[in-house]
């Protein structure tokens, strides 16, 4: 036996390590910042708060989805249903989000709760029934779809206009419209007054959700079944009860991304082409956003930013003048560069028999 | 020493027995080991080392029998009620989740806790805590698995266990991706813990490495346990003997007379990862060369390289005057290098288990039974009723699922399938894996008759006795490298054995003598 001298080697720092380890969220972070920051500059009336808060208030409903994509992407699944279900819980908000305050209340929390519930189904499927996420979801998609339909046969509904008024603009105008604040003209509250309400909603509902959920052992299980299933269950991890909660929290950020539909359109839509197109975009997002499709790598907020970025690029086309022809062909280039990033890994592979494990 | 402790057995297993689907894993297994005490369990591929610890570790239930922990019946259903018993095992297919940082994989299945939340800054003190412990100091807590050398991984997975803290530790091969100061590191540590009273059962290959530090030896054979003793109670020669012996003796060809031929395919200094450390290796016209050693000393890495599946492999290859490394299976099969490769696992990558036989019979060689861009039924039909009567394939329709078949006539249509591209070189991955014995003796026949027609055969095998049966010459491989070659008479089980184990003087025993069972 020999005694080694033991020296430990410097440690890099915790923002050093971070980085180099969370590479694909902070280029997308990078990337969302040089585009915006591009947009303002080239936009013809510079950077206004208008413009801003109209910029978030398109952006809140992908990011939820995309949000909801990444709840099943980091297990390594895939959702072909966030849309539909956003769709679905327009349709109900639509028709319950009105009325008597506690009626407004309790019609968000029953759209919300609907996506959840939506969520959970998928996730009963998938766990007992065996089934393919992305077949299973493919299926329930569909009938989420079908049932939006029954809902609101035509497109229409009468959201509180209160509510849609104070959730699309700055603080001050929720403020204003509900009397807080001496009508939001109180000194301390102007600094902040200007903040688009949108944006609050998301990053506190995400916030809320996903800082705690990440430090569960079931947040946790998500990440190693993503990572290794097979060494998940060797090591006893809850794999059901983690994939229950997946889809259950995919189909609640789905439900909000359906509710704030509502509110900001002032009324809900069984639009089928909208949900497959929010479906596509959300699994680009979260490619944009640092999640890798194998399962295992990212985070939800890497998510919303990857939908922030789509949403960016969509903007340059109103100030560009581009012709409205060719937005679908540049936007699904775009969706075709971001999926592809995910294919940059197959690249590392030694073994090529392991590209089709 | 704790002496209460370790005079009396911690695990007993009695009357143990295991099939995997009818085989045979373990048989009346009596088996007891104790706490304080290094306990090497040794063996051959298929000697029933990996399922008896799987039992003990609760990753497989045994159809017979009783396991005993601490004087208490125990029935584990899955490997935390072991860690609950105190047996912990660390596994040879690493369990860690690449993805995740070190802390998290050390406290995976019991995170600390803080308000129900994982409280990460405990859990990197326990992971720096468990790393001091196997002095690892060296591995940041916060590092990715994925960034970690293969040898720095296993070391986490060590910590892994040892946060269990385990009455029995249960290490299978786990020194063998480690390198050599790591192996160093972890004797010293077996040692720690054997002084503190824990039981460790010590699955190697490296026969240096258990007389280095075992108290007991247990040996294995053909799923029964054979004997054990203290250390240094037998001899080096003894303990291979005692790990040799066969049930079924195979009827192989006669071999043609040994001759001096002039290399076809010629391998220089092939490297790949760390899998591949340096092989050289020759093959002549009509010789049928074994590749010979234990599991997962790069025998598989090698064919695979050979095909052209593995990106990255150094060295050279050529087949005749021609330098050629495939850069993938078409590129192996087609033009000028006609390499063929019988798969290890016929279920993924032999066979498309849903198409018909004839469709499978077809796929390596389309190209041949096509005329322009269709396929040519009437040739096709041609080429599979020859493929079939060739190797005698028992089928009732070549329409019907090769699913359909048994065992060994899948292998069969494995090997027509690339038969069918008439192969100056053909490559096999352990061909007669599961497959009944008169397959198995059709199968030896065959490879004689390729030979004679002037294949070069590069054959892997887990079975010795066939490497003995049907080889001109068997090329031992240990850690990515050809330790030794044999040919003719030189072909022995003893040799093959010592070669395995990587024992580098040769056993000298020039008559085998029975082996108390």
């Amino acid at each position: 036996m020999s005694t080694v001298a033991i020296t430990t080697p410097p440690r890099a720092s915790a923002i050093g390590m971070s980085i180099r380890q969370n590479r694909g969220f902070y280029g997308a972070l990078a990337l969302l910042a040089v585009l915006y920051i591009v947009y303002n500059l080239i936009h013809p009336r510079g950077f206004s708060t208008n413009v801003f808060i109209a910029n978030t208030n398109e952006s809140v409903a992908l990011a939820f989805v995309a949000m909801a994509q990444a709840m099943t992407v980091i297990m390594g699944g895939l959702d072909l249903s966030v849309g539909a279900v956003m769709t679905l819980t327009s349709c109900i908000a639509s028709e319950m989000v009105r009325g008597e305050p506690w009626q407004i209340v309790v019609g968000c929390i029953v759209s919300v709760a609907a996506g959840a519930g939506f969520g959970l189904v998928n996730g009963l499927v998938i766990v007992y029934g065996r089934l393919q996420p992305i077949i299973a979801t493919l299926a329930t998609g569909a009938v989420a779809v079908g049932l939006a339909l029954l809902i609101r046969p035509e497109p229409g509904g009468e959201v509180d206009l209160d509510l849609n008024w104070a959730a699309t603009n700055s603080l001050r105008d929720l403020a204003e419209t509900y009397h807080l604040f001496e009508d939001g003209e109180a000194s301390w509250f102007q600094p902040i007054a200007w903040f688009p309400v949108p944006l609050i909603i998301l990053v506190v509902i995400a916030a809320a959700v996903w800082i705690p959920f990440r430090r569960t052992v079931t947040g946790r299980t998500l990440y190693a079944i993503g990572s290794s299933e097979g060494a998940a269950y060797m090591s006893g991890l809850p794999i059901n009860r983690a994939k229950l909660w997946a889809f259950t929290l995919a189909g609640f950020f789905a439900g909000c991304a359906g509710l704030y539909l509502a509110i900001q359109t002032g009324s809900g839509s069984a639009d089928i082409p909208q949900a497959g197109a929010y479906t596509l975009n959300s699994i680009a997002a979260v490619v944009l956003g640092g999640i890798s499709l194998l399962g295992g790598v990212g985070t939800v907020i890497g998510a919303l930013v990857g939908a922030l970025i789509l949403r960016a690029i969509s903007f340059y086309f109103r100030i560009l003048s581009v012709d409205p022809l060719l937005q679908p062909l540049v936007e699904g280039v775009v969706l075709l560069a971001a999926v592809s990033l995910g294919a940059i890994r197959t690249l590392r592979v030694k073994n090529r028999l392991e590209l089709f494990r | 020493m704790l002496d209460g402790q370790a005079a009396r057995p911690f695990a007993e297993l009695s009357g143990v027995s295991k099939y995997f689907s009818g085989a045979r894993a373990l048989e009346g297994v009596d088996f007891s080991c104790r706490r304080g005490s290094i306990h090497a369990i040794l063996g051959e591929n298929g000697a029933g080392k990996s399922t008896l610890i799987k039992i003990m570790a609760g990753v497989v239930q045994p159809d017979t029998g009783t396991l005993t922990v601490e004087g208490t019946e125990h029935k584990f259903s899955r490997p935390s009620d072991a860690a609950k018993a105190g047996i912990v095992c660390v596994f040879q297919e690493l369990s860690l989740m690449p993805d995740l940082t070190v802390a998290d994989n050390i406290s995976i299945s019991d995170p600390p806790r803080r308000f129900g939340l994982i409280d990460s800054k405990a859990q990197r003190d326990r992971a720096e805590r468990l790393l001091a412990r196997i002095h690892c100091e060296d591995v940041d807590p916060r590092a990715l698995i994925r960034d970690l050398s293969l040898s720095r991984r296993q070391m986490v997975e060590i910590a892994k266990a040892l946060g269990k803290s385990p009455k029995l530790l249960i290490l299978d091969e786990a020194t063998s991706a480690l390198t050599s100061r790591d192996v160093e590191t972890v004797h010293n540590v077996l040692a720690e813990l054997r002084a503190e009273g824990t039981g460790m059962l010590f699955i190697s290959h490296r026969m240096h490495e258990v007389e280095a530090i075992c108290d007991t030896l247990s040996v294995f054979r053909n799923g029964r346990h054979i004997e054990t003793f203290d250390k240094g109670a037998r001899t080096q020669n003894e303990i291979v003997k005692l790990m040799i012996g066969r049930d079924i003796v195979h009827k192989f060809p006669p071999k043609p007379p040994p001759l001096v031929r002039k290399p076809h395919l010629a391998i220089e200094g092939l490297k790949w990862e760390n899998r591949l450390n340096g092989v050289s290796l020759s093959v002549g016209k009509g010789e049928i060369v074994g590749l010979g050693g234990l599991d997962g000393q790069g025998q598989k890495e090698l064919l695979l390289a050979l095909f052209g599946v593995l990106r990255g492999v150094e060295g050279k290859v050529t087949v005749g005057s021609t330098a050629v490394l495939p850069a993938s299976p078409a590129d192996a099969k087609g033009g000028r290098n006609r390499i063929a490769l019988v798969p290890e696992d016929r279920k993924t990558e032999g066979l498309m288990l849903p198409m018909s036989i004839s469709d499978n019979l077809l796929a390596a060689s389309y190209d041949k039974v096509s005329q322009g861009p269709f396929i040519d039924r009437a040739k096709s039909r041609q080429a599979v009723g020859d493929a079939v009567a060739q190797l005698q394939i028992k089928l009732n329709k070549p329409e019907d699922p090769v699913a359909s078949l048994s065992g060994g006539n899948q292998q069969k249509v494995v090997i027509a399938k690339w038969l069918m591209t008439d192969p100056e070189i053909l490559l096999l991955n352990d061909p007669t894996r599961g497959i009944d014995v008169g397959t198995k003796q059709e199968l030896y026949r065959l490879m004689r008759e390729l030979a004679d027609k002037d294949t070069a055969i590069l054959f892997y095998s887990t079975d010795y006795a066939e490497l003995i049966g049907c080889c001109d010459r068997v090329a031992v491989m240990y850690d990515g490298r050809i330790v030794t070659e044999f040919s003719g008479d030189a072909i022995t089980e003893e040799a093959l054995v010592a070669a395995a184990l990587n024992i580098t003087k040769p056993v000298e025993t020039p008559e085998r003598q029975p082996v108390p069972a």
